[in-house]
């Protein structure tokens, strides 16, 4: 029940703002659809930890620790990302940016694409997930050039080739995946791509198979998750969309593509019986991080900034899971909470920032503190947790990163440390000057939405200091199961 | 050596054929022969998944060849060609690497797939394990058709005809993937398309071309 709402909800959504989605009242339905798809996610959520795993539709969908809490934190973004682009869009309207039209494509694809999300987390058919990871590219592409400028449409072309091209390699992975699972399971019925079916015999897999779908997997996923050298569509895709978009782009679907390279980890590292998937979940990653690092360097548009910290962060969570052990499993999954946390709320408060200086380049953003206090105190407090200073959570998780490397990868350690450290340079000159300065910022027509910035950072800053007992119950069984034990 | 069933036979030709006409779209520089060849790879197809179909009693495979036929060698051509008289594009400029080169390649990439398909052909049990290989050089010569054109249009064929190859493996290696996939799959390139339309007329409107050498502002060191 609370299941098919979850689902149904964001569809039927897309439905109504795709006929309606240009009226004045399409922004608070879009909160309304986003608000019924949280608390039925609250209500699976609370079903799954009362009563364990969830089968739904002869197995089609499988929801177990590791996905429910994937969707919990989906939902919520979903929900404050859709109390952003409340007043976000109606200015953008005002300012003769998008028209009533573009308002409907708007609305109506942010509900599909949460719905893509959700599918791509919940099922356990190996064959939909690559079907909903798809559908969540062709959701968005519409997205990302809505203000038709010649540099959103180089982006929106970049983002559906390269993604278009990269999922097609993972396609290939899942045909391989299952040719090599239809030898044990057998072709009748669809047992052979349902992911608990696959984990239950993956021993058994022809391990040369595996291995090669794996590769395939990887890169068509790791396209998705914007690993380097992948990640050309990334920053154009965050840069040029409107910003609620970029919010989702880098809180959910990296999330969610990197949640499907884990799961494919899962069964090819059962299957090989040795460390070769996580050596190259730790190349990429680790390639990401320092790529990412240097490029932060050469951005001169804020949102592009924050697109290559997302790369940086997808990197180290690549790593992490690449390591594998409780610990690192741990950590990572840790990590893909407060990173989508804090770069969401960041996205947020540079969404406020852009629209009071008129320009996304970050020379021309200035003294953001004298005129509006709490979005300049917003983006400040944002960066400092993205860049991992002590009290917020992020400080956890790349701390026991860190430590796990130590112990497990020392070579990689100094590698990663110097990332960071150029990283929090290059960021935290940038923003210091936006923030702090004389201003050249204006008013804005519709109050800023500012609680779904603090309500994060606030999450974000309670998970530094500690996480509540049931949830770290829950990232440790996930953890397990990630574990493959 | 078992003699090989005239179906068996028709099969390897087909194959074969599918090769052929990859390596024709990877030369061919006028944008409506190469929609036309793309439907023809897409009959192709549709012929060989009937015969599969037929000799092996999978039923399935019926509602796959149909969905070929209505996809892949109708609506989509169909469509391309609708967008191509309407955007006026008939002809993709000089290819990144001149025509000959890029054949060379194609042969290259040629040998890089059976070798990479050889595992994989050693392990199948299907009468059609030989064409995996073939399959293989589809989707790479396709990506390379991807990657030398300059034209929107162009690559979008590529990109089909990768999505031809993929198929064409599936269907060799498994005799297909589970019917609930196979029409997202279906389902999928076809809202791609459908969003393709929109977007090129977005592109027309913004650089009178759909000559991809217009993008060239969004570099790495902006």
């Amino acid at each position: 029940m609370e299941f098919l709402a979850l689902l149904a909800t964001p569809l039927l959504g897309a439905l109504v703002l795709g006929a309606f989605g240009g009226r004045r009242w399409a922004q608070d339905a879009n909160v309304g659809f986003s608000a019924v798809t949280f608390l039925s996610a609250c209500a699976l959520t609370y079903r799954v930890v009362a009563h364990g795993n969830l089968s739904v539709a002869h197995e089609q969908f499988f929801i177990d620790a590791f996905n429910v809490f994937l969707v919990a934190l989906t939902a919520f973004i979903g929900l404050t990302t859709s109390l952003f682009s409340r007043p976000y869009m109606r200015i953008e309207a005002d300012h003769g940016r998008v028209s009533g039209g573009q308002l409907r494509l708007y609305h109506s694809m942010y509900q599909l694409f949460m719905a893509t999300m959700l599918i791509a987390l919940t099922t356990n058919n190996m064959g939909l997930m690559w079907v909903a990871m798809e559908a969540a590219t062709l959701s968005t592409v519409l997205l990302v050039t809505l203000y038709r400028t010649p540099a959103s449409l180089e982006a929106g072309w970049k983002y559906f080739i390269l993604c278009g091209v990269g999922i097609s390699q993972a396609l290939f992975g899942t045909i391989l995946m299952y040719f090599a699972a239809e030898k044990v399971l057998g072709s009748e019925g669809v047992s052979a791509l349902l992911w608990t079916h696959l984990n239950a015999v993956k021993g058994e897999l022809e391990p040369s198979v595996l291995g090669l779908a794996f590769v395939f997997l990887l890169v068509g996923y790791g396209t998705k998750v914007g690993l380097a050298p992948l990640h050309n569509w990334l920053p154009d895709a965050h840069a040029e969309g409107p910003t609620p978009i970029s919010a989702v782009l880098s809180g959910l679907l990296l999330n969610v593509a990197m949640y499907a390279v884990v799961r494919c980890k899962v069964l090819v590292e059962g299957s090989l019986h040795s460390s070769l998937p996580g050596r190259m979940l730790m190349g990429f990653g680790l390639l990401s991080v320092v790529l990412a690092a240097f490029f932060l360097w050469r951005q001169r548009d804020v949102k592009r900034l924050f697109a290559y910290s997302s790369i940086e962060h997808m990197g180290i969570i690549a790593f992490a899971f690449g390591m594998g052990g409780p610990v690192a499993n741990f950590a990572a999954l840790l990590h893909m909470t407060v990173h989508s946390l804090t770069k969401s709320s960041i996205f947020f408060a540079v969404g406020h920032a852009t629209q009071k200086a008129g320009s996304q380049v970050m020379d021309n953003i200035r003294g953001l503190i004298t005129l509006s206090p709490t979005v300049g105190w917003g983006l400040m407090m944002g960066t400092l947790a993205i860049l991992g200073t002590p009290p917020f959570g992020v400080f956890a998780s790349e701390f026991l990163i860190l430590t796990t490397a130590m112990k497990q990868q020392p070579w990689a350690t100094p590698i990663l440390l110097l990332a960071l450290g150029v990283a929090f340079a290059a960021i935290f000159g940038r923003v210091q000057s936006m923030v702090f300065g004389d201003t050249t910022a204006k008013r804005l027509p519709h109050p800023p939405a500012l609680i779904p910035v603090f309500a994060h950072l606030g999450l974000v800053l309670m998970l530094g200091f500690f996480i509540p007992p049931y949830l770290a119950d829950w990232y440790r069984a996930a953890a397990r199961l990630i574990g493959g034990e | 050596m078992i003699a090989m069933t005239w179906d068996l036979q028709v099969l390897n030709m087909l194959a074969a054929l599918l090769l052929l006409l990859s390596f024709a779209m990877l030369s061919q520089r006028r944008i409506v022969a190469l929609v036309d060849l793309l439907a023809l790879q897409g009959a192709l197809l549709c012929i060989a998944t009937l015969l599969l179909a037929w000799r092996t009693g999978n039923n399935h495979l019926y509602v796959s060849a149909a969905l070929t036929l209505g996809l892949k060698v109708i609506f989509l051509p169909w469509l391309l060609h609708r967008l191509i008289r309407r955007l006026g594009v008939y002809w993709d400029t000089e290819p990144l690497l001149n025509i000959t080169g890029t054949m060379l390649v194609g042969v290259l990439v040629v040998i890089f797939a059976f070798g990479l398909a050889q595992p994989i052909s050693a392990l199948a049990s299907t009468a059609t394990r030989n064409s995996i290989g073939i399959a293989v050089a589809v989707i790479l010569i396709a990506f390379l058709t991807m990657i030398t054109r300059r034209k929107a249009m162009s690559q979008v064929v590529g990109f089909l005809s990768m999505e031809n190859g993929l198929f064409f493996g599936a269907m060799s290696a498994t005799y297909g993937m589970p019917m609930v996939v196979e029409l997202g799959v279906a389902l999928d390139v076809l809202v791609a398309m459908l969003v393709l339309g929109v977007f090129f007329f977005q592109i027309r409107e913004q650089f009178d071309s759909l000559d991809l050498k217009n993008f060239e502002t969004l570099k790495e060191d902006q």
